[in-house]
């Protein structure tokens, strides 16, 4: 297809009809492959088909189990590594980091492949939403180590004068990083890098709900990066038992907050600091006051192109006016349909359902009583693909389940309200969130917004992206989670910021000294205080 | 139990209705806490010595003093702290704008220490308020005479729909801590720090932990003996100077090369001399051990025989009066309690090895501590410290003082503690710092939108790389 022409398709106001010739960037093996089940433990299979008699023989190859003695020995040897001080210097960082660089050129097409067995997740998507993130942060840790790794010259006062102090970052030691499985490259990777470029050896333990992407993981580590220590520990929950119960030196999560608290439990018994990033009920307030196409392309963007709705930013439900409803609901409707074709179950631009029994979870949200009947779009579905069209249902009641919990789904419940301010009361009565959306061009409503709602991260009349931005830290707070990333902020995660303060011994204060005497006393009040007036008042004998 | 779940549903309301969250409320309650330091000062310094034996000047340098520093500081830096921070966005997404916005939690909760009864509760409360936070102080009940002043005293001076106090001890803090916070600030020991971590788990609740751990001083060679004598001078102050060994950044141990034994020991004692005089419990410059419970606990240090062989200065206890005399020992065995535990009060060990940079190894094979000092000209040494050794803190020839800098950040790392405080970090710790971000609704970027095709796969690699005008022209259908 001409370029122009696509050029043309891509920057007109409205997109034309649903059929278009596209390529991926990857060919789909037909012949052998590799298929792996869910719930791997411990075990990979490989299968060998037989076109003439239709069959299937797989070949097990056991795995060595991970129980806490294994844990422990790689904790220890892990440990070994970091104090033999290899990690520390910044030739060592560099390297790894580079390492993963030519990883990510060199492995797109196996990377990708892993994501669609996984996810059913579009090549392109893929790309923008973990390949180009990756490659962004190795890149920018690259281009700044020098920097960051330079300590942080303060100020220091009269009380202490005279006297020199800076902050110097160092590594923490050995870190564990357990990652998930909706972006299971992304958020494996990204901290990773956070963790490498701060000079710390790592455990990675990806979801053994993305087995495809799990697996790769395990054999890209293993090929490219220092095996003494970087590992990765394949696994289900028995596996992330033993491991946590071994001495991290940061342990990074990123899931539910169900586990988030197991895992801080689990920190706490070693006093190990952790960041937990969680996620919640990220809400979209929409006002009628907007661009109406794009504000509802950028929420399609931000909940159904974006993993299918399956992540922790993407937008949950949608607050607007009882009376923009309708208007917004045929937007979506029209938008939708642009993006997805008449027939979003045929659309290979959407991810499916992880799983089956997140599928089921999802079903019987929509199947529940008080919901079922307030579905005004979509509802398909198809068990066998994990496929579910995207849906929308208005006005559900409060305490409906789909209201009650992160839906982490292609469901959008639309709530309406009669004035928008009242939509701060649903999301306050609401745990914290990971991230809150608001579309309008009312300066006044968005300083309100700013003001009174406490979330994670916010983004104003777009969604997403403000995860993509280094220069801002990606964390959450109360039930989505705690500290945060993205940047420098995930070199500064990973180090501890050592306090430094260099002092000489000439001018030895004899006030700071007992015997204590009022003199002395009145000299004291002044030197902490910083005061200088004073000081001459007491050294005077005032 | 009841009565608790109505306080804290108060402060709930309270903190929900927006009160603590205007410039004008913050600074008031500030001021209102230097207020009290200054009207109640006396009363203060009679609570530390009912409490510790401490002598006015240690308790103001320690506690009143900081406690006023740490106010004006937050005075005249709050408006400043408060603003949004802004953040380059890429060229990419124009016109946008990124900042981060520092705030206030919600209901936060502080746990008090009894060596620093007053600093150790109202430094925390300060950054707190500055925050924005409605806030719990839960002081310690080993300190009580400090605990009844700052329950009487606080409601008089401050907004007490917003700021309480709690009383209490084992039970009670158990009882808070199975209720929600948004924040707990504690300051204390490992131990009792795991329980509240774990406790703080069951609500995903961020906390700080200020703990301690055997805090190092290296000495090495110092060719002056001026500088000799300063270094041991500062070194006794850093040991009996701040509550009597009672403090979490106080010298636990001493490290020397062996043939500064003497010299050191000689110093030790005279400068021991010069500040207490020959009888140090009647000099009044030295605070007590806090209770019998702690005394019994440095007894026991000292009980084992070959530590108790080791003793070559002091040594003497007196129950009644909760006194122990500044004691200093020589290579006592390195399995007994007294180098395996944080000792807390007066006793010095001094360990000695042949060259000095083996207490690098020596400081690695222990838990990190909170502070290590060293005194040294070396500047190879010093870097060697730095590089090869981790702790929350480290301070060249003097001991004590980076407490007094609010610029650095005052916390631990590993078994000394999670977090830190002080100065502006102090408002960071109580604070969330949230991301936000704004876009317009033109110009759009059409590749961001399904349906997928090359163009946009094109597109985006070259937006990844910020290659703008690559963009272009691909855009202008230029780029092959």
């Amino acid at each position: 297809m001409n370029i122009s022409m696509e050029l043309l398709r891509n920057f007109s106001s409205v997109g034309a009809g649903a059929s278009r010739e596209f390529s991926y960037p990857f060919t789909r093996k037909t012949k052998q492959r590799q298929l792996s089940f869910v719930y791997l433990s411990r075990t990979s299979y490989s299968f060998k088909s037989c076109s003439a008699t239709l069959s299937l023989t797989a070949e097990v190859e056991e795995k060595p189990k991970l129980d806490v003695d294994k844990a422990a020995l790689l904790a220890r040897e892990l440990r070994k590594t970091f104090n033999s001080g290899r990690t520390t210097n910044y030739e060592w960082r560099m390297s790894q980091l580079k390492s993963i660089e030519k990883m990510l050129e060199e492995k797109e097409n196996d990377i990708t492949e892993a994501l669609y067995k996984d996810l059913s997740k579009p090549g392109l998507e893929a790309f923008v939403a973990e390949i180009s993130q990756v490659k962004s942060s190795c890149k920018l840790a690259l281009k700044e180590l020098s920097r960051w790794m330079i300590p942080e010259k303060v100020k220091t006062s009269l009380t202490t004068y005279p006297s020199s102090a800076e902050i110097v970052s160092e590594p923490l030691g050995v870190v564990l990083v357990i990652s998930t499985w909706n972006f299971p490259f992304l958020l494996s990777l990204d901290p990773v890098i956070g963790a490498i470029s701060a000079g710390n050896a790592v455990v990675l333990k990806p979801s053994e709900i993305s087995p495809a992407t799990s697996l790769l993981l395990s054999n890209l580590v293993e090929e490219y990066l220092d095996q003494s220590a970087i590992r990765v520990v394949e696994g289900s929950v028995d596996e992330t038992t033993a491991l946590l119960e071994q001495k991290w030196d940061k342990i990074l999560y990123t899931g539910s907050a169900r586990v988030g608290r197991i895992v801080m439990a689990a920190a706490a018994k070693h006093l190990t600091p952790v960041i937990l990033e969680l996620g919640g009920k990220c809400p979209s307030v929409v006002d009628s006051n907007i661009n109406l196409q794009v504000a509802v392309r950028r929420i399609i963007y931000g909940k159904w192109a974006c993993n299918n709705g399956q992540a922790c930013i993407g937008v949950d439900y949608i607050i607007t006016t009882k009376d923009f409803a309708p208007k917004l609901i045929d937007a979506l409707r029209y938008e939708l349909e642009q993006f997805f074709g008449k027939d979003p179950m045929e659309s290979k631009d959407m991810s499916r359902i992880v799983s089956s029994s997140h599928f089921a979870r999802l079903a019987s949200l929509m199947d529940d009583d008080l919901v079922s009947d307030k579905i005004v779009l979509g509802g398909q579905r198809d068990v066998n693909q994990l496929k579910i069209a995207p849906t929308i249902l208005l006005d559900v009641p409060e305490d409906a389940q789909i209201m009650q919990e992160e839906i982490f789904g292609p469901l959008m419940p639309i709530l309406t309200v009669e004035k928008l301010e009242d939509s701060f009361k649903i999301i306050q009565s609401k745990p914290k969130p990971l991230a809150a959306y608001l579309f309008t061009d009312d300066e006044q409503l968005k300083k309100n917004f700013v003001q009174n709602i406490s979330s994670g991260g916010m983004l104003i009349n777009d969604t997403i992206l403000h995860v993509a931005t280094d220069g801002l830290p990606f964390g959450g707070v109360g039930e989505s989670g705690m500290g945060s990333y993205h940047g420098k902020f995930s070199f500064d995660a990973f180090s501890h910021k050592k306090a430094v303060l260099y002092r000489s011994f000439n001018a030895d204060a004899s006030i700071r000294y007992p015997p204590y005497t009022t003199q002395k006393q009145r000299l004291l009040k002044a030197v902490i205080n910083g005061d200088i007036v004073s000081l001459i008042l007491a050294l005077i004998g005032r | 139990m009841e009565e608790l779940e109505n306080s804290l549903g108060k402060l709930r309301q309270c903190f929900r209705s927006g009160r603590t969250r205007s410039v004008a409320w913050r600074k008031n309650q500030l001021r209102a806490v230097l207020k009290l330091i200054h009207d109640k000062e006396d009363a203060i310094f009679e609570a530390l010595q009912q409490d510790l034996g401490k002598h006015p000047v240690e308790s103001y340098r320690d506690e009143i003093g900081v406690v006023k520093k740490s106010a004006n500081y937050a005075l005249s830096n709050i408006k400043k702290w408060m603003a949004p921070k802004k953040q380059p966005v890429p060229l990419l997404f124009f016109p946008s704008k990124g900042e981060v916005l520092p705030e206030p939690y919600g209901v936060v909760l502080i746990f008090g220490s009894w060596n620093f009864p007053i600093s150790v509760a109202l430094d925390p409360l300060i950054g707190a308020i500055s925050a924005g936070n409605a806030v719990v102080i839960k002081p310690s009940e080993q300190a009580p005479a400090c605990s009844s002043f700052l329950a009487n005293i606080l409601p008089l001076y401050l907004d007490d729909s917003a700021i309480k106090v709690i009383l209490g001890g084992a039970n009670e803090s158990e009882q808070l801590l199975q209720h929600k916070w948004d924040k707990i600030f504690f300051t204390g020991s490992p131990r009792v720090a795991s329980q509240v971590m774990t406790a703080a788990a069951k609500y995903l609740t961020p906390v700080t932990l200020e703990l301690g751990g055997k805090c190092p001083a290296i000495l090495d060679s110092l060719s002056s003996p001026s500088d000799m004598k300063v270094a041991v001078k500062r070194i006794v102050g850093g040991k009996w100077g701040a509550c009597n060994g009672q403090a979490c950044i106080g010298i636990d141990y001493v490290l020397v090369e062996d043939k500064f034994k003497s010299t050191l020991i000689e110093i030790l004692q005279k400068y021991i001399k010069k500040f207490y005089g020959e009888n140090p419990r009647k000099s009044g410059s030295i605070s007590r051990i806090i209770n019998k419970n702690h005394f019994e606990r440095l007894q026991n240090l000292l009980k084992d025989p070959f530590v108790a062989d080791s003793i070559v200065h002091g040594g003497s206890l007196d129950e009644e009066a909760l006194y122990i005399e500044p004691t200093i020992l020589l290579n006592p065995p390195l399995n007994a309690d007294i180098m395996n535990e944080e000792i807390f009060g007066p006793l010095l060990p001094i360990i000695t090895v042949d060259n000095i940079r083996e207490s690098v190894d020596f400081i690695n094979s222990r838990p990190k501590p909170l502070a290590i000092y060293a005194f040294t000209k070396d500047e190879t040494f010093k870097r060697q410290i730095l590089a090869e050794t981790s702790s929350g803190s480290v301070t060249f020839n003097d001991v004590l003082v980076q407490f007094l800098c609010d610029a650095l950040p005052f916390g631990g790392v590993g078994q000394s503690g999670i977090g830190r405080y002080h100065g502006k970090y102090t408002f960071d710790t109580f604070s969330h710092e949230k991301t936000v971000m704004q876009r317009a609704f033109f110009p759009e970027m059409e590749p961001r939108y399904p349906p997928w095709n090359d163009f946009k796969l094109k597109f985006l690699r070259l937006a990844y790389e910020f290659d703008y005008l690559g963009i272009l022209l691909l855009m202008l259908n230029l780029k092959r």
